[in-house]
């Protein structure tokens, strides 16, 4: 696996996302999943940059795998800030109109919706948040 | 991202060229808190928009809860992933996306 680790700031989200996309350039994945993966790393990221060390700040590591075979992509994500599991709440409700949405939710939501593996284990310290996706 | 603005009277296009995403949406944000005053038709053109997360849904939602009443939403040329975030989030039952 290939790793990267940098201070869990949104400033360094478009450096942790070049670093998947190089990768995931390099097994030819093509755009759509390459975007969808994207837009999860955004959304997962983000919420360790403003949640996991608040008020403080610490270190996220990207870690990133490849499954020749099936072809499946992993993207993993660990940090040392506050237990958390983002998977252990229920769906926003998509079809509520605008007024009573919910903002929270939605990033991991999409997530869920995007990838074919989404989980969650807290070990050693660490919240660790894997994605999978076949490319 | 840049963002480029077209007023007319009370129409407003808004081009979003770039990625709409935790960072940007930030400044979407800041560039509609100074820019809806007597706006009924706010067009969101995202023909140069590679994709949006969950952030820039809160930004459109931003935009959907100050022109409630008063005007509506559109969001036009998009492409087939933001189209997807769109329909996942049910957000298509919210604005119209073309």
């Amino acid at each position: 696996m290939q790793e990267l680790t940098v201070n869990a700031l949104l400033e360094n989200l478009p450096q942790v996302t070049d670093f998947v996309d190089a990768l995931l350039e390099a097994h030819d994945c093509p755009l759509k999943a390459q975007t969808q993966i994207d837009v999860a790393i955004d959304e997962v990221f983000s919420n360790i940059a403003n949640y996991a060390y608040a008020p403080g700040t610490g270190e996220a590591t990207v870690r990133f795998g490849f499954e020749a075979e099936t072809r499946t992509a992993t993207v993993e994500f660990s940090d040392r800030g506050v237990p958390f599991d983002p998977l252990g709440h229920t769906d926003p409700d998509v079809s509520l109109p605008a007024e009573e949405r919910e903002i929270g939710g939605l990033g991991i939501f999409l997530v869920k919706k995007t990838m074919d593996d989404v989980r969650y284990r807290y070990e050693g310290g660490n919240n660790i948040l894997t994605i999978q996706k076949r490319i | 991202m840049t963002i480029t603005k077209h007023r007319s009277g009370p129409s407003l296009v808004i081009e979003l060229e770039g990625r709409l995403d935790t960072v940007t949406a930030a400044d979407l944000e800041r560039e509609l808190k100074g820019s809806l005053d007597g706006v009924t038709d706010l067009v969101f053109d995202c023909s140069r928009l590679d994709y949006l997360t969950s952030a820039g849904l809160r930004a459109l939602l931003f935009a959907y809860k100050a022109l409630r009443g008063k005007g509506e939403i559109r969001v036009t040329n998009v492409n087939e992933m933001v189209r997807e975030v769109f329909e996942v989030t049910g957000f298509t039952g919210i604005m119209t996306v073309e």
